[in-house]
């Protein structure tokens, strides 16, 4: 075997495995894909987005009232979160030597490895416990204590992305730092920046350890987030760990919708990146 | 004849980082509507003399500056100098072009006359228009004012950062090796340019090409290691240096 001959084999062996290592991590998701929709497409119905569920025993019904409130506690939970985990990452960014800068670089980076059902118990300790009943707003708190690491570190990252020389002709041009910061530094990541926080909405919405605790779920539909609200991720466990078939059917469902919800903030946020990449390039 | 009072004047001027100068202690004056050149090796402190003129310097990690610096007889370092303000009447252009990515080519050259408060869309047209015909770049442009600065190529976009850098008049022009990432064509049209601008502006460039410096400018000042080794007419700094080491730099024998 001549050494051309062996590079070539060499290369391609080494592509192969790595092709390999992509196929295996795709895989699971194709398989959950699949699990789900086989056993719950055959349940989804426009009832089953219309209408709320029915006492066990009865067929039927649907997740409206866990639709709503998985929108209004992410939704709630994404107001607290993004603005201050933008205004934090700003922060690392501009001034990144800075002591507090270091700390709270640290800490995102710990929160970012935290258990999920840890920050739930949190939430029920310091709001929960304190106002004696579960509701929506505790667990969008615990949702927003979960994001805003995220948020931030995203931020932060993709502003040290912006060229340097950027902020320099800025300045040199005449303008204030805040104005710099604002509309050249912010405006210039802000695809990636729009795409990182719609990941980290995608990503708590999905959570159901912090909910448990916290909006705890609720069979009727509330618009009230100062009360215990359903969820998508709740109602997919209560139903799962429920003992009658319909119950697990009505599960699989929910699961379906959820991931589909899921699937839909990061299929637009691919959008928005791809939109950066053009901005980009030069 | 009596000479015009400098436009900008240094006395003394010494710039540090943290507490490595990189700057000594260098006095110049720079006369009104010329050229003037800033030569020397790498790191010989000529960008960051340039740098402290229109207080960027001091942006820089560490970056600080002593002596003085006046703007036709006022120090720019006082305390009731606005940096802000200072830096709309000295503008500067950079070694590789820096168009605002988020921005439409008139974006680019408008946004520094958005900072002045508003102004009527038909002036800022004209003035538009005006900085763009001055920089040889309004008939390439003219008909995709509104699309990305991006698309523009290398010399077309450091056309358009001297577009931006002139449209809100300022007194001094800086421009830190502006040609170092152009290709000969476009190097030509930025020295032409430069040419032509001095009749309006006082432009101090930093370059590391000879010929440029011999071919562009007034007056031309050789930095070696931090300190202000020679400065005089161009003619005379390329004809007969008066220092041994401005002359083993000019000829190429090191540097």
């Amino acid at each position: 075997m001549n050494r051309r001959t062996l590079r070539r084999v060499k290369s391609n062996v080494m592509v192969g495995i790595m092709a390999s290592a992509v196929v295996v991590a795709v895989l699971p998701l194709l398989f959950i894909l699949g699990s789900l929709l086989l056993r719950g497409a055959s349940s989804l119905s426009l009832a089953f987005f219309s209408q709320l569920p029915v006492p066990a025993g009865e067929t039927g019904g649907g997740v409206l009232h866990a639709i709503v409130g998985t929108l209004i506690i992410v939704g709630i939970a994404s107001l607290l979160g993004v603005p201050i985990g933008v205004g934090a990452g700003v922060y690392c960014a501009e001034y990144p030597g800075s002591r507090l800068a270091l700390v709270t670089r640290f800490v995102a980076d710990v929160m970012n490895g935290t258990p999920s059902i840890v920050v739930g118990v949190f939430a029920w300790t310091v709001i929960v416990a304190p106002q004696h009943h579960y509701s929506g707003l505790a667990g969008s708190a615990a949702l927003a204590i979960l994001m805003i690491p995220m948020v931030m570190r995203t931020t932060e990252e993709l502003l040290k992305l912006v060229p340097n020389s950027l902020r320099e002709a800025a300045l040199a041009l005449g303008y204030a730092r805040w104005r710099t910061t604002w509309s050249v530094m912010l405006r210039t990541a802000l695809p990636g920046i729009v795409t990182g926080t719609l990941l980290a909405v995608a990503r708590i919405a999905g959570e159901t350890a912090p909910l448990l605790f916290t909006a705890l779920g609720n069979q009727y539909l509330s618009f009230n987030p100062n009360a215990p609200m359903a969820a998508l991720p709740l109602v997919v466990f209560t139903y799962s760990i429920g003992p009658y078939e319909e119950w697990h059917q009505f599960a699989w469902a929910a699961a379906l919708v959820l991931i589909l919800v899921v699937l839909v903030l990061s299929i637009a946020a691919r959008m928005v990146t791809r939109e950066r990449f053009g901005a980009y390039r030069d | 004849m009596t000479e015009p009072a400098p436009r900008m004047q240094t006395t003394n001027l010494t710039a540090m980082y943290g507490k490595f100068s990189a700057v000594k202690g260098v006095s110049l004056d720079f006369a009104p509507f010329q050229v003037h050149a800033l030569i020397g090796p790498s790191g010989c402190g000529k960008s960051t003399f340039l740098r402290a003129l229109n207080r960027l310097h001091e942006m820089s990690v560490g970056g600080w500056v002593t002596g003085t610096v006046l703007l036709d007889g006022a120090d720019i370092y006082g305390p009731d100098v606005s940096v802000i303000r200072l830096r709309r009447r000295i503008g500067m252009v950079f070694q590789r072009p820096t168009p605002f990515p988020t921005k439409s080519i008139y974006g680019n050259v408008a946004a520094g006359l958005m900072l002045e408060g508003r102004r009527p869309k038909a002036e800022l047209d004209a003035i538009v228009e005006r900085s763009l015909q001055r920089t040889a770049l309004w008939d390439e442009v003219k008909d995709r004012l509104h699309t990305s600065a991006m698309a523009l190529s290398g010399g077309q976009q450091q056309r358009l950062c001297l577009a931006r850098t002139i449209a809100p008049e300022p007194d001094v022009i800086l421009l830190d090796e502006p040609t170092a990432s152009l290709d000969p064509q476009g190097t030509q049209r930025i020295e032409e340019l430069v040419f032509e601008l001095k009749r309006d502006f006082t432009i101090i460039i930093v370059t590391h090409n000879m010929q440029q410096a011999a071919r562009v400018s007034d007056t031309t000042t050789f930095f070696y290691l931090g300190n202000m080794v020679e400065h005089g007419p161009t003619t005379q700094i390329f004809t007969t240096p008066q220092q041994e080491q401005t002359e083993a730099y000019i000829t190429g024998r090191f540097g």
